[in-house]
């Protein structure tokens, strides 16, 4: 997908050579890569349209701009004719998106009258939802189980069915931050995930979808090309058979698109490289001896980077990845070879440093979000109550009706030439929401030299304590650390408490002690976690002994000075926060730079557990 | 309803196939959860079972299922007692999330009471899945006092509706079985230990398998009739090996050995309260059932002891190595002795 990315994989085996070719439509020369990445993403828009509930979806990412808008059209022109391209803002109501009482047929007809959701309005066709890195994981998950069934089973507001809901989903992401995107749970169940940012739409001839459409089911699929598929998705570190899965069926369309009636290499490398790419979370080692010869190494892949350890989130045995790598490497016949080669060539740059930071920090494109939105979250309705649908407050009209129900035949007969239902005004009844109250707990622990030296094991037991309180108080929590002459986002906000401890136990202490730029990477959490809607605790765990500058220059006064300026920001967010003394002897510059970051302030020393989580605690409620 | 997934042809995922199988042969040992990878398989096993399970026999018509050999109608008057029977398949449930909870326990009969003015009851979902299964997909994403309401009635199996005016009770005994992804959130502690076994999934990690996997789903997506009579056979032979579990449930003995070393297991374990003990011990001999065996055996025991006490143990929250694991090495050590 990004731009020099064809041709690191140029020669590393006969295979790739094969699928360099068969990838003709990427463009083999760095100059052509824009336009080649904006033909990949078109084929997407064209295999998708050719079999939307086959393959899920697309996930966009960037911002609006013309590749994103033609992209859209693109797809719509491929869909059957008929077929409903429908928006959905993250936000919708679960009463628009699965469907429900129609109020005011209900009200006229004097019966319940149900009304169609958005999801079964785009039965058989697409539906594109907005800003998805802003959807709920109830959105998500509404979406997720459409993409499932084919289907929309409903239960709510006294409506009980089922309607068709065979579409694909196209999430529009514009997160812009790391740990900012759409929910994975969707994400998973889209075929295809393309980075629009950087692309310049490039008017390309229009395929035949229908055509290709009449011939998709009669596309034969090799047994040895699905089995290199399926052998491709273990050595890129692709777990969900999803992904095989999807690749399989866009090998098939491209067989279809391209008039014939079984898939062939070609097109399987190509999906390999359009489904598989994007997904793979590790790097199988190109075969030694080729490499040898290859006078052009991949450049931005270095093997010898290639993490032993690479992050395997779902895998609790360890050791079981690298076992599972050194089994599949002797097994990798050519196609295989030539599947992964097809694949990295779309493994963005950079994206080892992705990798490293687990998935979560993946998937975020350039650029910058827009000002700090100030989170627009109406709760969870958690009942109803009488009242007035006034002042911002929202009228429950199943609740209503309820109410109104059991005085209808006393009403009739006061007021005879009145049809429909008649409500009145101490029927009505208002929508309670509960505010989500969700919290992240970000802890910034210094693992310097000075700190460690003493008292990094004291730390960590005391973060431990401090995350198992909040993993009771179901808080996120982030980790920020900061040693030698940076800082570092260990763990962005999360739940999974286990990854806290992993990410808590492989902490390396020792190395200078940059303060500022832990509160400056602590800080830029907290501005996520609001902008997320969330309220940030910041938990600062340091010696204060501050001797590096944000600049990687040494010097106490200056490092100091700078996170003095640092935690007045602090202060300015209006940030509930926390110090944790972790000197030997009470620090008077952690003292000091609490009362700068108007955080309250504790010395380990004397701290007990209960003492900690009382503390963390008085932090949040102050903030 | 949908042409689904056979049961029979799902690849791997032993564990959480045996549980949904215990389950289905003793309801008793009360619920299923399942967390793990995404595209797993979860949700594809629980619509599977729904399609292997036997039909159950009902009076006809009547919202609540019931049972035409029990003494009586115990939902509030259906008007069907007494009326034919029929065979129904085993209710399989779909409470789909953003269900509210007027659906779930059911509510007062907007028609009749707009139409006719009357003040009738409208049975829910715990009503439909009355002596059947009650599947929840991301459970750790539902409201919190839905998880709380549906325990409950799974607990008690009665449901009890004081709302509008109406006061209603009707059993509702069912399997709850829920699912989700430990990365969306995880599931209130406190709940962990209401579901009578607790399985993990992964995503198969031998090429094999993962071959199989997709060569199986790709032929049921290209022909999902071809493929389902394909299957008839096994899926047959599974539903009778059900029935016949079933029926020598009642026979299997639970020899004062088993019993011992199921409570040593949980001493060991340091498990709260006695609900493990019990639990471990129904799915252990709803397993020899199943396997046609006459006892409790330590070989039962071992297999179902990691899903009946893996989420019962007092945890340390952050307890990387996962209480599987210290299930697996209390077996080694009680089992052996």
């Amino acid at each position: 997908m990004n731009a020099a990315a064809p041709v690191v994989s140029g020669g590393a085996s006969p295979g790739a050579a094969a699928a360099g070719a068969a990838a003709g439509a990427a463009g083999e020369a760095a100059g052509e890569a824009a336009g080649g990445a904006w033909d990949d993403a078109a084929l997407a828009a064209d295999l998708l349209a050719l079999d939307p509930c086959g393959l899920g979806g697309a996930r966009l990412r960037g911002r609006p701009g013309p590749a994103r808008d033609a992209w859209l059209a693109r797809l719509a022109a491929g869909l059957p004719p008929g077929a409903p391209l429908r928006r959905i803002p993250a936000h919708i109501g679960e009463e628009r998106l699965l469907g429900g009482l129609d109020l005011a047929a209900t009200l006229g007809a004097g019966r319940p009258v149900t009304q169609k959701g958005l999801l079964a309005e785009c039965d058989g066709g697409a539906a594109v939802l907005a800003m998805a890195e802003r959807a709920g994981a109830t959105v998500a998950a509404h979406l997720g189980m459409a993409l499932d069934a084919g289907a929309v089973t409903l239960a709510r507001d006294g409506v009980e069915g089922a309607a068709p809901a065979r579409l694909a989903v196209v999430a529009l992401d514009e997160g812009a931050e790391d740990g900012e995107g759409a929910p994975p749970a969707l994400v998973e169940r889209l075929a295809f995930d393309l980075d629009l940012d950087r692309l310049r739409p490039v008017a390309s001839p229009p395929r035949d979808v229908a055509a290709a459409r009449g011939r998709l089911p009669g596309v034969a699929m090799p047994a040895p090309l699905m089995e290199a598929l399926c052998a491709a998705t273990v050595a890129l570190g692709v777990a969900s058979p999803r992904a095989a899965l999807f690749a399989l069926r866009a090998a098939r369309a491209l067989a279809a698109l391209d008039g014939r009636s079984e898939a062939g290499e070609a097109d399987a490398a190509l999906a390999a490289r359009l489904t598989l790419g994007p997904r793979a979370t590790q790097l199988p080692a190109p075969p030694q001896e080729e490499a040898a010869e290859d006078e052009t190494p991949p450049d931005e892949t270095p093997d010898d980077e290639t993490p032993d350890d690479a992050p395997e989130p779902q895998a609790p045995p360890e050791p079981e990845p690298d076992d599972a790598q050194e089994d599949a490497a002797p097994d990798l016949d050519a196609l295989t070879e030539m599947m992964i080669a097809a694949a990295r060539a779309a493994l963005p740059a950079g994206l080892l440093e992705g990798l490293g930071a687990g998935p979560q920090a993946r998937g975020g494109g350039a650029g910058t979000a827009g000002a700090l939105r100030k989170a627009a979250t109406r709760g969870r309705p958690i009942g109803a109550r009488a009242g007035r649908p006034e002042g911002g407050a929202r009228l429950d009209l199943v609740e209503t009706l309820r109410a109104a129900a059991p005085w209808q035949p006393l009403r009739r007969r006061a007021a005879p030439g009145r049809a429909g239902v008649l409500v009145r005004r101490e029927d009505f009844r208002i929508r309670r929401f509960k505010r989500p109250a969700e919290t992240v707990t970000i802890f910034a622990v210094d693992a310097s030299g000075s700190a460690a030296a003493q008292r990094l094991a004291e730390a960590k037991g005391a973060v431990e304590l401090l995350l198992a309180e909040s993993y009771v108080r179901r808080d996120r929590v982030a980790l920020v650390t900061f040693r030698g002459a940076t800082a570092e986002l260990a763990l962005p906000a999360t739940r999974a408490l286990a990854r806290a401890k992993r990410a808590l136990a492989g902490l390396p202490g020792g190395g200078g002690t940059p303060l500022a730029a832990g509160i400056d990477a602590a800080l830029a959490e907290a501005e996520a976690a609001l902008r997320h809607g969330w309220t940030p605790t910041l938990v600062l765990l340091t010696d204060a002994r501050a001797n590096v500058a944000r600049d990687g220059a040494g010097g106490r006064p200056r490092a100091m000075a700078e996170a003095m300026a640092a935690a007045a920001r602090v202060r300015a967010l209006r940030v509930g926060a926390l110090i944790i003394d972790a000197s030997p002897r009470a620090n008077p510059d952690a003292a000091a730079l609490a009362q700068a970051m108007g955080a309250r302030y504790l010395a380990l020393p004397r701290a007990d557990a209960a003492m900690l989580s009382g503390a963390v605690r008085a932090a949040q409620d102050g903030a | 309803m949908a042409t689904v997934f056979p049961f029979s042809a799902i690849v791997g995922q032993e564990e959480m196939k045996r549980a949904l199988l215990i389950a289905a042969i003793d309801p008793g040992v009360g619920g299923v959860l399942a967390f793990g990878d995404r595209g797993a398989g979860k949700s594809t096993a629980v619509r599977a079972l729904a399609a292997l399970l036997p039909p159950i026999a009902v009076v006809a018509g009547c919202p609540y299922g019931c049972d035409p050999a029990a003494a009586a109608c115990a939902g509030p008057g259906c008007g069907k007692w007494g009326g034919p029977s029929a065979a129904a398949p085993t209710p399989v449930v779909d409470l789909p999330l953003g269900a509210t909870e007027d659906r779930v326990v059911g509510a007062l009969d907007l028609e009749r009471a707009l139409t006719h003015g009357e003040k009738a009851f409208e049975p829910g979902l715990l009503a439909r899945a009355h002596r059947g299964f009650l599947y929840i997909d991301e459970v750790n994403l539902l409201e919190d006092h839905l998880v709380d309401l549906l325990l409950d009635v799974a607990a008690s199996g009665e449901n009890v509706v004081e709302r509008e005016g109406l006061s209603v009770r009707h059993p509702a005994r069912f399997v709850l079985v829920g699912s989700g992804n430990p990365e969306e959130g995880e599931l209130r502690p406190q709940l962990l230990d209401r579901f009578g076994l607790s399985v993990e999934v992964s995503t198969p990690r031998d090429l094999a398998d993962r071959i199989l996997v997709v060569r199986r789903r790709d032929a049921f997506d290209r022909d999902r009739a071809a493929f389902v009579a394909e299957w008839a056979a096994e899926e047959e032979t599974l539903r009778e090996k059900i029935l016949a579990a079933r029926a020598r449930l009642p026979e299997v003995a639970a020899p004062d050995a088993a019993l011992e070393k199921a409570a040593k297991l949980c001493i060991a374990l340091n498990a709260d309260g006695l609900r493990g003990e019990l639990t471990l011990l129904r799915a252990a001999r709803a397993l020899a059932a199943f396997l046609g065996d006459g006892g409790v055996a330590d070989a039962h025991l071992r297999a179902v002891a990691p899903a009946a006490l893996r989420h019962r143990l007092r945890r340390d929250p952050l307890d990387e190595a996962g209480s599987g694991a210290r299930v697996a090495r209390a077996l080694d050590t009680v089992l052996a002795a």
